[in-house]
């Protein structure tokens, strides 16, 4: 596919701000191209690792952050894996994720964001993942209120879904966390 | 054999049968585990995809709590293992993560504590040979596909299990139960368990191809270490079904369940009454030690 890269505004290109949240070290790529051939996802997400790499390279902003990969990404981490300089590509996407929380970029299809916050919200209330609550909190939210719709009574049949919140774990010491992590999870939208 | 033993949240919910038959397997080989009081969620993937601190944060809380127990932690799910690794490597490898995480949780960490998963405990500390011993009941030849996914191996200078590429752990489990254990090609490749609710298309195309090759290779069953895993491709096979046309009943079973089951306990114990695709065939291939 042709990727058509506008010319950058000096100063708004993401590249210093993804190297210093992930840590990476981004200039190490020489485009060898084995993470996008390990990606089990970046012929569908129509955009590979070495190429979401060679665009910050290039100077590219916030339109980066409505690539589909960035919330496509499995977080498998054979990208990283294979890497023969060692570039954690995963904690780059991490980093593009929390950029497009931050500023407000589209939801993307399935609405992953959504996901996460109602499943750290969970955490935060209860200090451990209540799934039920989870799923009924990431249904209305996206609409997609009958899938799997059929699985569930075989679920709570078989014990594969607990009907009550969990109890046991520390709640004051995770609220300390989530309060001081800066209420990232459970606020931003 | 003393370890702290941290179930994870999936253990009450969704994987419920890996806790069962993990707790059962120790049981009889002698391994205690004790449970971490107060623990809590690790963030799972939800945090890691939020902030970077927040991730490093939740799995350092509860290895504090670990540290107090003097023990080593062992856990059963791939992705708290993972977590707990990878908060292991941010605090011991940068100081101003390691400042971080002191500071969202209170008290410093320093990344110390060891994590463990059973399967390596099964493996380093039990033993194959005293794991022969104690099986009553063999796989009997049953044909095995080992699945290990992306959380046990990868990235591979964090959770050094194994090999990243080529693993043998569960391989070595299942040949030592009388079973074989059958060359394939997609031992660590992904499910797409991170997608599992959100893009249900892709873990159907990707955990869909996973046991199509296992089927190609022969498999009768496959067997995993990760509820995410196990999740993705027993749940969606009928999914499978509705997108292919084809039928699909290949039996997922946690390691431990298979272990169980030549330790001579009961299926029922082993939680085998919880899977979506029965495993009649796994258990109709059991036969006496010895016999074959």
């Amino acid at each position: 596919m042709t990727i058509k890269i506008g010319k950058a505004k000096p100063g708004t290109g993401l590249k210093p701000v993804v190297e210093e949240m992930s840590g990476v070290n981004l200039n190490l790529c020489y485009q060898c191209r084995k993470c996008s051939a390990g990606c089990p996802v970046a012929g569908v997400a129509e955009s590979a690792p070495s190429e979401v790499i060679r665009r910050l390279h290039l100077g590219a902003g916030n339109e980066l952050l409505e690539s589909k990969l960035v919330w496509m990404c499995l977080s498998c981490e054979t990208c990283y894996g294979r890497c023969p300089m060692q570039i954690n590509f995963a904690a780059v996407i991490d980093a593009l994720r929390s950029l497009s929380i931050a500023r407000g970029t589209r939801a993307p299809r399935g609405n992953m964001p959504l996901f996460n916050r109602m499943f750290l919200e969970n955490v935060r209330i209860f200090g451990r993942s209540y799934d039920l609550s989870m799923i009924a909190g990431y249904k209305l939210g996206s609409g997609k209120l009958m899938d799997d719709a059929e699985k569930f009574p075989s679920m709570l049949m078989k014990g594969k879904m607990a009907i009550l919140p969990p109890s046991g774990a520390d709640k004051k010491a995770v609220r300390r966390i989530f309060g001081r992590a800066g209420k990232k999870g459970a606020k931003t939208r | 054999m003393k370890y702290a033993y941290y179930p994870g949240c999936s253990s009450h919910s969704t994987a419920r049968d890996m806790h069962e038959s993990a707790a059962a397997v120790a049981r009889a080989l002698g391994i205690e585990l004790v449970e971490i009081d107060g623990w809590s969620c690790c963030g799972a993937t939800a945090a890691h995809q939020t902030d970077r601190v927040l991730a490093a944060s939740l799995p350092a809380s509860n290895l504090l709590l670990a540290k107090q127990m003097g023990l080593d932690t062992v856990v059963t799910c791939a992705a708290c293992y993972s977590r707990m690794k990878a908060a292991n490597h941010e605090v011991s490898t940068s100081p101003d993560m390691h400042k971080k995480v002191a500071d969202t949780v209170g008290r410093p960490y320093d990344g110390s504590v060891a994590v463990r998963h059973l399967v390596e405990v099964l493996l380093e500390d039990v033993g194959i040979e005293k794991l022969r011993k104690s099986f009553v009941q063999s796989l009997g030849g049953l044909k095995v596909a080992s699945y290990y996914g992306c959380l046990l191996v990868r990235p591979h200078n964090v959770t050094n299990f194994d090999d990243a590429e080529n693993p043998t752990s569960l391989d070595r489990l299942v040949e030592a139960m009388g079973g074989h254990s059958v060359d394939w090609p997609c031992k660590v490749d992904c499910c797409g368990g991170g997608l599992n609710l959100t893009r249900t298309d892709m873990v159907v195309k990707l955990s869909g191809s996973i046991i199509d090759m296992a089927a190609a290779a022969g498999a009768d069953c496959i067997a995993v270490a990760c509820p995410m895993c196990q999740a993705s491709l027993d749940l969606r096979q009928s999914d499978m079904h509705k997108k292919s046309g084809r039928r699909y009943q290949m039996p997922i079973l946690y390691v431990t369940q298979l272990l169980g089951l030549c330790l001579g306990i009961s299926p029922k114990e082993l939680g085998f009454n919880r899977l979506m695709v029965p495993a009649f065939s796994v258990l109709h291939s059991l036969s006496a030690k010895g016999s074959l």
